[in-house]
């Protein structure tokens, strides 16, 4: 059975169409990368994933149940890596797991078990009573990924997790997350602009572009099916080599001043 | 529930981390405590209307109730930009719980910015006329700062970003504090400032400190603390509304 079933999904912002047609599966257990250029919908499918954006039509099903019609349920599934930093930063790093762990309503015990374990297993056991703003970037990405695992997910979505890391810290991260998925069987959904990363953790790769899915297959599919030898040459060989950070920017804008005051 | 307790934590500690900010925020009530206080005193004195100083104090005291429980509120708007405000809502928390404890945090906040400020107004000479009544004032302080932690909420979670900040902080928060009869008493207005203060939900609020403080209020308390509850009743309905729509 499907851990995320996706099928036709679209989201439009006023004359933008982020994500257009999306559809994809992703199996339980399963590590799966979401890759396209910037302004592509991966972040916005995610959103919608996540119950945090209404789709404008489509369906979606998290291990078996609608983000719309039973969020709660959903969201108890789930754990999250955003792309920006949701932390508090003027909350201890232990006050923010155990934060994270009330609200999710893990029981006191567990809680502390689990809290002291993760933050051990990332290396923040340490410096678990400063501050998180006086974090590095790479420890505060750390306490992110330590605090999404601590309710047990079924599922674990990294939006772009390693923007940003030195390559220790993204090797680092990727080994905890390949260990996590073989250990306990979480899915994996990622999102990332480094190919070497998908091609080393991913068993499975979907491209989107322009809010289409244009190609999903193993690493290997896609070298084959566009004849080149490398994820990066594959991934270039779909999107073309045009950047599209300009186009994605002012709808971005366009967004925001419709959006700054909502109804 | 334990939901809004830990949020409701939440901002009780950032509060008492911030030393700087809490010793800055008194600035304000003690220069119009001492400017005002002391400058317009001799006028007021000669119109007959007693001291400014003590008239003005209870003022004072809720004006830093307004301006911390509504920012508190607004504050929304900065775990917005900072991100945290995504990990409470794909938390399975129910978005009102979420609300809740936000609003009782910055309640909470706001009356114990309040407090000091009662201190600052005792030494600076302010004299209650009968001490047996704090506890209505605080009351008082109690129904003022949910009124507007809540008001807070509405408008943080509609706001998109921080550039509506100084809209409404010129436009609707000063407003409030002007048209709140916290400078000058009720009687003998002109018919426009009349219906301003009586629309305005401070002037209830500030009128019941006064009651309870100095014993010289407009209205009645229970006039006062009825009205304060129902516009913070309607409030609480509107900020939940507004927080359950909030979308990324």
């Amino acid at each position: 059975m499907s851990m995320i079933h996706v099928d036709n999904l679209v989201k439009t912002f006023g004359e933008v169409k982020a994500v257009d047609g999306v559809s994809f599966d992703v199996a339980a257990g399963e590590i799966f990368a979401f890759l396209g250029p910037n302004g592509a919908g991966k972040t916005t499918t995610i959103q919608m994933l996540t119950t945090l954006l209404a789709p404008t039509s489509g369906t979606m099903a998290i291990d078996g149940l609608d983000p719309r019609r039973q969020p709660h349920e959903v969201r108890r599934r789930f754990g999250i890596v955003f792309q920006d930093p949701s932390l508090d930063g003027e909350l201890t790093a232990y006050e923010n797991m155990d934060l994270h762990g009330v609200l999710y309503s893990v029981p006191r015990k567990t809680r502390v078990e689990r809290i002291q374990r993760l933050m051990t297993l990332f290396e923040l056991w340490e410096r678990r009573d400063s501050v998180v703003k006086t974090f590095s970037g790479g420890m505060k990405r750390r306490l992110e990924i330590a605090r999404g695992l601590l309710h047990t997910p079924k599922i674990l979505f990294l939006d772009e997790p390693t923007l940003g890391l030195d390559p220790q810290s993204r090797n680092q991260l990727w080994t905890h997350v390949k260990h996590l998925n073989e250990t306990e069987g979480v899915t994996v959904f990622l999102t990332t602009h480094y190919m070497d990363e998908a091609d080393r953790v991913a068993q499975r790769i979907a491209i989107i572009d322009h809010g289409h899915v244009v190609a999903q297959g193993s690493s290997q599919d896609l070298k084959t099916q566009t004849k080149t030898d490398s994820l990066e040459h594959a991934f270039l060989a779909l999107t073309g080599t045009t950047i599209r950070d300009e186009r994605a920017d002012a709808a971005d804008q366009m967004r925001q001043v419709a959006k700054m005051w909502r109804r | 529930m334990s939901a809004i307790y830990i949020l409701w934590l939440r901002e009780i500690k950032r509060y008492s981390r911030s030393r700087a900010q809490i010793i800055a925020s008194l600035g304000q009530p003690l220069l119009y405590l001492l400017a005002l206080g002391f400058g317009l005193g001799p006028v007021f004195q000669r119109a007959g209307q007693g001291s400014y100083l003590q008239f003005v104090a209870p003022g004072v005291i809720g004006m830093s109730v307004l301006f911390t429980s509504i920012f508190s509120g607004i504050g929304l708007l900065w775990d917005r930009q900072f991100g945290f405000l995504k990990e409470t809502l794909v938390a399975p928390v129910p978005r009102l719980h979420i609300m809740i404890g936000r609003t009782l945090g910055g309640a909470t906040i706001a009356i114990f910015q309040g407090l000091l400020v009662i201190v600052i107004c005792l030494l600076v000479g302010f004299r209650s006329t009968n001490a047996a009544t704090l506890p209505l004032g605080v009351l008082f302080m109690i129904l003022i700062s949910l009124v507007f932690a809540a008001l807070g909420t509405v408008i943080g979670s509609r706001l998109q970003n921080m550039q509506g900040f100084q809209l409404i902080m010129n436009f609707l928060v000063m407003p409030i504090y002007f048209l709140s009869g916290a400078l000058y008493p009720l009687n003998n207005l002109p018919m426009g400032l009349v219906l301003a203060t009586r629309l305005d939900p401070l002037t209830y609020g500030i009128d019941g400190l006064r009651g309870a403080f100095i014993g010289a209020a407009h209205f009645s308390a229970a006039t006062d603390a009825a009205v304060l509850g129902v516009i913070g009743a309607i409030f609480l309905a509107l900020g939940a509304q507004s927080f359950a729509k909030i979308q990324i």
